[in-house]
């Protein structure tokens, strides 16, 4: 385990119920900066829980959160806003993009909100690392799912952020594109230097990581 | 600025739905913007053309009648009275002037009215060609008159009996037109104007033994007069009086009752359009609930996201209002012109009523209010629980 120094996220003793029942239990769990690690569990475990109150989407009942050394879980919700917006990004399962406007339309949307001005030079480098150039002015809900999929990677690696939380970002794919997602997630958090954490209950992506949590 | 180019994707992302939402509330406004063009500037024509008048003396009968007839020259006259008996009112000292009224002929339902230079002085009508009349068979022609029917200085023309314009004719008196009367906007410009003298010429075969005219225009020298010289002018001579006023405000309240009806029909349109907008944004929200999500998983606030769904929601509304102004200008424009070809009162799309800033701020305000409450909705929707749910 790395030292306080290092870490990017420390969790203690955290517990989060819902409707009178925990739905989530982490007494403790350190990953160090730049690690890419794994959340494993079966549905309902409370992989996607964690995920939100990392991202500070939710409140745990209890514990604290660190971010960078920060507790996230003790932000207004202003602060979480603001702290997502620049340093997560989010990949998820079948939500990628908003289907009205075009792919480069989306990633601006992730620029403007993250309170950033709007790149397209980095938007172009994005896209052409993950070979989807091509899809700039496509509108989002006219492209297929493994080119979503692509873009949504793209949206989450956008704003270089420090941590990287993706929520089953390969159930919805077959084996190759599950493959080629996967190293694809790997690549972009190696490039942006951003620490990664994968949720899924896909035993397909198990061998690909040293560190995991089990849930 | 994004987040009102992404509300109008979303709007432009379902077109159909978009413009009958639109469409409804242009509906609603459309109607109403017509009732208030049409009912304004049918007032302010009824207020003009009666305002210089305070007394009508004609003969008994219906006192609307009278002034329909002797004010507005919309109906047949109640019939006529002596004019011996009419030029003793004159004499009363509490009447500043009295202006006798010939009537009974029309020139291509353009009414003939015989009477005197000081008839066009009470509406201000000025010669914008020609001469004032100097005598018998003479006249001056409104300007709408001159226009419809290509008159100018020197023209003659005939009259025929009665209002219609296809009465039986005088062929055998015509008159010659001597002046050209400039716009006025009142019921001037549709008249034809001759000296008294005129009408009793053409009619002279089958003239009473004792001169007759039809009616007296009074206007009072004191507000007294209002109090007492009705009252004695209908309980102590053959004739009657009927007040402008009185008798357009009645027809404008018989009328108003249309009127209204109409208007509550709009509201009711109005109420649906804004029903409609509601559910349509409500059912748009459920939707694209999971966008909203997505939205907040990138860091926007809930504000940002109530922004959204009300910038949407306006964005409707302001459209349905602008396309509702412009129908119903439209349609207030097209009925002037279609009323303009069967030669009645002039009515136009073009100008901007008082009622209308009230009723945009109406629908406006409403509308917004009506977008609140899914803006609302947006605002206090849940990612997390949205995201765990999936």
């Amino acid at each position: 385990m790395s030292g306080p120094a290092s870490a990017m996220l420390e969790i203690r003793g955290l517990r989060h119920d819902y409707a009178g029942r925990t739905v989530l239990a982490v007494p403790a769990w350190d990953v160090a900066r730049g690690d890419a690690s794994l959340v494993l569990g079966p549905s309902g475990s409370g992989k996607t829980t964690l995920l939100n109150v990392i991202a500070g989407l939710a409140t745990p009942t209890a514990g604290t959160v660190r971010v960078a050394g920060a507790d996230v879980t003790r932000l207004t919700p202003a602060q979480r806003d603001a702290y997502r917006a620049r340093n997560v990004g989010l990949v998820l399962q079948t939500l990628h993009l908003i289907g009205v406007v075009s792919v480069r339309e989306n990633l601006r949307l992730a620029q403007h909100l993250a309170g950033a001005a709007i790149d397209d030079r980095r938007i172009d480098e994005v896209l052409s690392s993950l070979a989807i150039s091509g899809l700039a002015g496509a509108r989002a809900r006219d492209i297929s799912v493994g080119e979503a999929q692509r873009v949504a990677i793209a949206r989450a690696v956008v704003n270089r952020p420090a941590l990287i939380l993706a929520d089953e970002p390969t159930s919805a794919l077959d084996d190759a594109n599950c493959e080629k997602a996967l190293a694809l997630l790997l690549e972009q958090a190696a490039a942006c230097g951003a620490t990664l954490l994968v949720a899924t209950h896909d035993n397909r992506i198990r061998g690909r990581f040293d560190r995991r949590l089990e849930l | 600025m994004r987040i009102a180019r992404l509300a109008s994707a979303y709007l432009a992302s379902r077109p159909l739905l978009t413009a009958l939402n639109a469409t409804m509330l242009a509906l609603g406004v459309a109607t109403i913007t017509f009732l208030l063009l049409v009912t304004t500037q049918a007032e302010d024509r009824l207020t003009r053309d009666a305002k210089p008048v305070d007394l009508v003396v004609g003969a008994k009968g219906s006192p609307l009648q009278l002034i329909l007839s002797t004010v507005f020259h919309a109906d047949v006259p109640t019939g006529n009275i002596d004019l011996a008996q009419a030029q003793a009112i004159r004499r009363n000292p509490m009447i500043a002037s009295a202006i006798p009224l010939a009537l009974g002929d029309s020139f291509r339902g353009h009414r003939i009215v015989g009477t005197e230079a000081s008839y066009l002085d009470l509406y201000g009508a000025k010669l914008a060609q020609g001469a004032l009349f100097a005598g018998e068979m003479e006249a001056v022609v409104g300007s709408e008159v001159a226009r419809r029917h290509g008159l100018a200085v020197g023209a003659t023309l005939t009259g025929a009996h009665g209002l219609a314009a296809a009465g039986p004719a005088h062929e055998g008196h015509p008159y010659r037109v001597v002046g050209i009367l400039a716009p006025s906007g009142t019921v001037v410009d549709r008249l034809v104007v001759t000296p008294v003298e005129s009408v009793w010429h053409v009619h002279e075969e089958h003239a009473p033994p004792r001169p007759e005219i039809t009616a007296l225009l009074v206007r009072y020298a004191t507000p007294l007069a209002a109090a007492m010289l009705p009252r004695a002018i209908n309980a102590n001579t053959a004739m009657q009086a009927a007040s402008p006023a009185y008798e357009s405000a009645r027809l404008l309240d018989l009328a108003g009752v249309g009127v209204d009806t109409l208007r509550w029909f709009a509201v009711v349109l109005m109420a649906s359009a804004a029903l409609s907008l509601f559910v349509a944004l409500t059912s748009a929200l459920q939707e694209r609930r999971y966008d909203l999500a997505l939205l907040r998983t990138l860091g926007a606030r809930p504000a940002s996201l109530a922004a959204l769904t009300l910038v949407e929601g306006v964005t409707l509304l302001v459209a349905g209002v602008i396309l509702g102004l412009a129908l119903g200008h439209g349609a207030a424009h097209a009925l002037g012109l279609w009323l303009a070809g069967a030669g009645s009162w002039p009515l136009t799309g073009l100008v901007w009523v008082d009622g209308e800033a009230a009723l945009v701020a109406t629908v406006l305000a409403t509308g917004a209010l009506t977008c609140l409450v899914p803006a609302v909705q947006a605002y206090s929707s849940d990612p997390a629980s949205l995201l765990a749910k999936r």
